[in-house]
């Protein structure tokens, strides 16, 4: 449920669904998402820039000259949310993943943070299904969740200048993949060579979209591209 | 018919080509980017009667050399701007809203921005760009836009849509150039993050803008905000002009080519009609931050358009 929405600017708002991050939330948010991006689509609702999902926020950054927070958030708090099919199940991946000790540049000291061997971080990473929460941060980046509480753990003390294309990362409850080389804080357990964000493709460049699950699956070095 | 293009003489600092942005993609991590001047940009265009959206070659401080090698043309220049253009005629000092014509082997050399950033040069008729996701905007870091992103480079040649066809030139006359001092500011989603001795002083001295700044964000340095509550929250949208505040508690403004989302608390944003004035600041200069209304900053943004309507009605012909 929104608990409130409030301007974030003269030209955005957020709806705000609460402090806690879990799925069932996550789906209200992706929801209402959906819903508002097709009737900003049929110019039911004029001038909306971006509606960008997250966890457990909405935020609709839109254009003063053609509408304005009064009206946006009168037409949000019409919605019966309750009455949004939340049923729009997303695609369901396998990504394929290398955990050698090249690529897991981490996975050594996370044995002893977590007190685990490496076998049973990669058994338990590999059996997780994960949901994902957002795409953001940069393009094609995806928000997964939720990891088994044995490898719940915190980022990176001081963080890496340069994170490695496909590097696939774990911190707190969440996993990422990194789709271009960046500075990054989260802690590297393996590498995939899967296209996040692909600008020859014009309709659809972006492989996740929230909502789908993924797997991984463990592979050879040279079964990497 | 030949194509008719430019060559890169000198690429300039930071050139890249912006049209308004990319949008309806932010929830793909796709960020809007497009001209840090809006208005600048728009006036670019509308001097040369193009598309308003049409793609424009934005530069800061030092902008490109460039040669006209094949065709003919006619371009604007805009923002406070200082450039020369070099004919067999001579070399002229050129105004800045103002169009001027180039003939083939004459060259245009964009030598400062000043006492600002960000400057614009439209076509006629527009440079030739591909479009992704409806947008010719670059973003180096992602690779994404006209020739996979890049900002232009030494030897490169700018295509040109078709040759100019106009006789008149066009001008507006009277821009001033003020400095701004003042930016009005909105309360952000965590502002009650913040204490409120913090926050006054955030509303009531000057702010230096530092060096560490770019088309992603401006690192202002002044009297830190103290965060009572928690310096991480889950990551959330973010919208250009937001006020992130790290842990070390000195603010960074999120411009147009922010991340999507962020988890760093945001203390407010700055006002729509104050962003084209800010990111035209030199670093090292004094800002202050003043706290408004919404109602306040509705107004502000209608007397912004206002005031650009107002410079297209005055277009003239020289």
């Amino acid at each position: 449920m929104i608990k409130k929405i409030t301007n974030i600017s003269d030209q955005g708002i957020i709806c705000d669904f609460g402090e806690e991050v879990n799925k069932d939330i996550n789906k209200k948010v992706i929801s209402l998402f959906n819903y508002l991006k097709e009737k900003s689509n049929n110019d039911e609702i004029k001038g909306i820039y971006n509606i960008i999902p997250s966890y457990n926020k909405l935020v609709i950054h839109f254009d003063l000259e053609k509408n304005n927070s009064h009206k946006i958030k009168e037409i949000i708090s019409s919605i019966d949310l309750e009455k949004l099919t939340t049923s729009q199940s997303g695609k369901a991946w396998n990504i394929p993943v290398c955990y050698d000790d090249e690529f897991a540049l981490d996975l050594e000291n996370l044995t002893k943070s977590l007190k685990l061997s490496k076998e049973e971080i990669i058994k338990t990473h590999l059996e997780t299904e994960f949901y994902v929460y957002m795409i953001g941060f940069m393009p094609g980046h995806p928000y997964m969740g939720d990891l088994d509480k044995k490898l719940f753990t915190s980022r990176l003390q001081s963080p890496r200048v340069q994170v490695p294309i496909g590097s696939v990362a774990i911190a707190e409850k969440f996993c990422i993949i990194y789709p271009y080389l960046s500075p990054g804080g989260w802690n590297i357990i393996g590498r995939t060579s899967v296209k996040l964000f692909d600008t020859k493709n014009l309709t659809n460049p972006c492989l996740f979209s929230p909502g789908d699950t993924i797997k991984f699956k463990k592979v050879n070095k040279s079964e990497l591209k | 018919m030949e194509q008719s293009y430019f060559e890169v003489l000198r690429p300039g600092i930071n050139s890249t080509f912006q049209d308004k942005g990319r949008f309806g993609v932010q929830y793909m991590g796709l960020a809007p980017g497009g001209a840090m001047d809006y208005q600048s940009f728009l006036l670019s265009n509308v001097l040369l009667n193009n598309d308003k959206n049409s793609g424009a070659l934005e530069f800061a401080y030092q902008g490109p050399l460039l040669k006209l090698v094949k065709g003919k043309t006619k371009i604007a220049i805009t923002g406070n701007v200082f450039f020369k253009i070099y004919s067999p005629k001579g070399e002229i000092t050129g105004e800045p809203y103002r169009t001027y014509d180039l003939n083939e082997g004459d060259q245009l050399d964009i030598l400062a921005t000043k006492a600002s950033v960000y400057g614009y040069l439209s076509i006629e008729g527009g440079f030739k760009l591909d479009k992704f996701c409806g947008s010719v905007s670059s973003q180096p870091r992602a690779f994404i836009g006209p020739n996979d992103g890049k900002k232009i480079e030494l030897k490169d040649k700018i295509l040109i849509f078709k040759n100019s066809t106009t006789k008149e030139n066009k001008i507006i006359r009277n821009i001033k150039f003020e400095e701004k001092k003042i930016f009005s500011v909105l309360p952000g989603p965590q502002f009650h993050y913040f204490s409120t001795a913090s926050k006054k002083q955030f509303f009531s001295t000057p702010y230096l803008i530092t060096k560490q700044t770019d088309r992603m964000g401006m690192r202002v340095i002044g009297k830190s905000l103290e965060n009572l509550v928690n310096s991480n929250i889950p990551s959330e949208g973010i919208i250009k002009g937001a006020i992130q505040v790290p842990g070390d508690g000195n603010p960074i403004i999120l411009l147009s080519d922010h991340p999507t989302t962020g988890g760093y608390p945001k203390v407010g944003s700055i006002i729509s009609s104050d962003y084209d004035d800010l990111i035209q600041q030199n670093a090292n200069r004094e800002i202050y931050f003043q706290l408004v209304t919404l109602e306040a900053a509705e107004q502000q943004f209608t007397l912004y358009m206002e005031k650009v309507k107002k410079r297209i009605a005055n277009i003239e012909i020289v």
